[in-house]
């Protein structure tokens, strides 16, 4: 028979579509539950581990349990449970217009173009006491958008840890901010000075332990000053007023009331 | 030599994709900065590989002149997305880490080539075995690159400290040259010279040969 003739030419193309849609369609319907599943162990992982809170020999599954995640209207900075964690997505609020607001070209210094009026955020506490509360934050780099965890203590200023879980930095220049030596030196520095200013910076080389301002200084990644920058920049919109400023201040007013 | 152990066993030294036919060199250069991320690489190249090769051939004697281009993309495309799939259901971390690439195989031309030259004009078995030794050329030459670049841009083999970094507390100063896709093309450079010092049929004829310089011609007849 001849292959060239129209009706071959459609028959072939029909079912070679047929069959290969069906096998996309069934892989990917058999591996959904395992993909979704690795996403949340590797989401879960990251915060914890920004935390401090992994444990090498614990599941990571039972550790999160000990998580509380809340969703927060970043406008006022209330807690909003209007809204269901399950319906949270992060991407398609921050694309929304009605979820959303544009930022302006002196506002935006992460490079976010639009920021989501509402975030999700994990609390841990510890019997009771705020004892780690966890920030998703992300800014643009060099490549593309780094997105991480940042972990603050229950003083709300000192760092735990900072956890990048996506960037396309360059592979030993800007992606060594995955790097565990440069992770620990984040923590124990303070993001808030006296006055309430974000003051927290990536800066160009090393800190002089010596300068009253060391503890508000990480050192710079050599070789990727716009990636450290990047860093700087995402801190400084997230703990910002355009970022969890108001969540801050609010829980700082929660706190006193309480005392 | 049988035909078919002649067919696997010719792409890796004397036909080899890369450095011979110098194919599929975009994925040579982007992947190879680690061992661990090349190897998976390099098994999911050698999957697709070796079953487009099959089923282009079972379908060869149906498959239309017209349309014979867009069938093989779409018998690849949809094996590179099935990999893929498996790829984020069992190694996620590494799924992240090669993102695009692993979707980038089905432009990668070793695969669209061996179906093009190989797979209409052979049997099933005949093919698999073909795509499988091309798959094994690819990889024998990724993994000697991802072995040097990760050795002098990090230190490590296989994620295995050999020479601890002075970032590190060591005394190596990693050279981030290698850390670079390009400095692929340099290794890929020089490993097709020692390939073809060793196999010196593969050098190629000179397209055209210079002639004597007129002024040199000169001063001889002098």
């Amino acid at each position: 028979m001849n292959n060239d003739t129209i009706r071959k030419t459609l028959i072939v193309a029909i079912s070679l579509c047929l069959v290969c849609s069906a096998l996309i369609s069934f892989s990917a319907v058999e591996l959904r539950d395992l993909q979704e599943a690795n996403k949340t162990l590797d989401k879960q992982t990251k915060i914890l581990s920004a935390a401090g809170l992994l444990v090498t020999d614990k599941d990571v599954s039972s550790l999160f349990k000990s998580i509380e995640i809340k969703i927060v209207n970043l406008e006022t900075g209330l807690f909003d449970s209007s809204i269901s964690i399950e319906d949270f997505d992060e991407s398609s609020f921050s694309r929304n217009p009605n979820t959303s607001i544009e930022l302006t070209s002196d506002t935006d210094i992460a490079l976010l173009k639009r920021r989501e009026n509402f975030q999700s955020i994990y609390l841990h506490y510890d019997n009771e006491d705020l004892n780690a509360i966890i920030l998703p934050v992300r800014g643009y780099g060099l490549w593309g958008t780094m997105k991480g965890y940042l972990a603050l203590e229950s003083d709300l200023k000192t760092i735990i840890g900072l956890e990048f879980f996506d960037h396309k930095e360059t592979p030993g220049l800007g992606g060594e901010i995955v790097n565990p030596r440069w992770k620990a030196i984040w923590k124990g520095k303070e993001v808030y000075s006296d006055t309430g200013d974000v003051v927290i910076s990536v800066i160009k080389g090393s800190v002089d332990k010596g300068n009253e301002k060391a503890k508000y200084q990480v050192d710079g990644l050599s070789g990727a000053t716009i990636t450290s920058n990047g860093v700087t920049n995402l801190l400084s919109f997230w703990l910002g007023e355009m970022g969890y400023g108001p969540l801050i201040k609010q829980i700082r007013s929660m706190e006193s009331v309480d005392v | 030599m049988s035909k078919a152990k002649q067919v696997l066993l010719n792409p890796i030294f004397n036909d080899n994709p890369i450095a011979l036919q110098i194919l599929g060199i975009c994925s040579a250069l982007a992947v190879t900065g680690t061992l661990y991320i090349t190897l998976i690489m390099c098994v999911a190249l050698t999957a697709v590989v070796t079953l487009s090769n099959f089923f282009v051939s079972l379908i060869r004697n149906h498959i239309p002149t017209n349309i014979r281009i867009i069938v093989q993309i779409s018998i690849i495309a949809t094996l590179v997305m099935l990999v893929d799939e498996v790829l984020q259901a069992y190694d996620y971390e590494s799924s992240k880490t090669l993102s695009v690439f692993v979707g980038l195989i089905v432009t990668n031309c070793i695969v669209m080539g061996r179906a093009e030259a190989f797979a209409m004009k052979n049997g099933p078995i005949m093919s698999a075995i073909d795509g499988f030794g091309n798959g094994l050329g690819y990889s024998i030459i990724l993994i000697v690159i991802a072995v040097i670049r990760e050795f002098v841009g990090a230190g490590t083999f296989y994620g295995i400290e050999i020479m601890p970094l002075t970032t590190n507390g060591g005394w190596y100063l990693a050279n981030n040259f290698f850390l670079t896709p390009a400095s692929s093309f340099f290794i890929i450079g020089f490993t097709i010279w020692a390939l073809r010092q060793w196999k010196t049929d593969q050098i190629e004829e000179p397209e055209f040969k210079i002639s004597k310089n007129s002024l040199e011609a000169k001063e001889t007849s002098v």
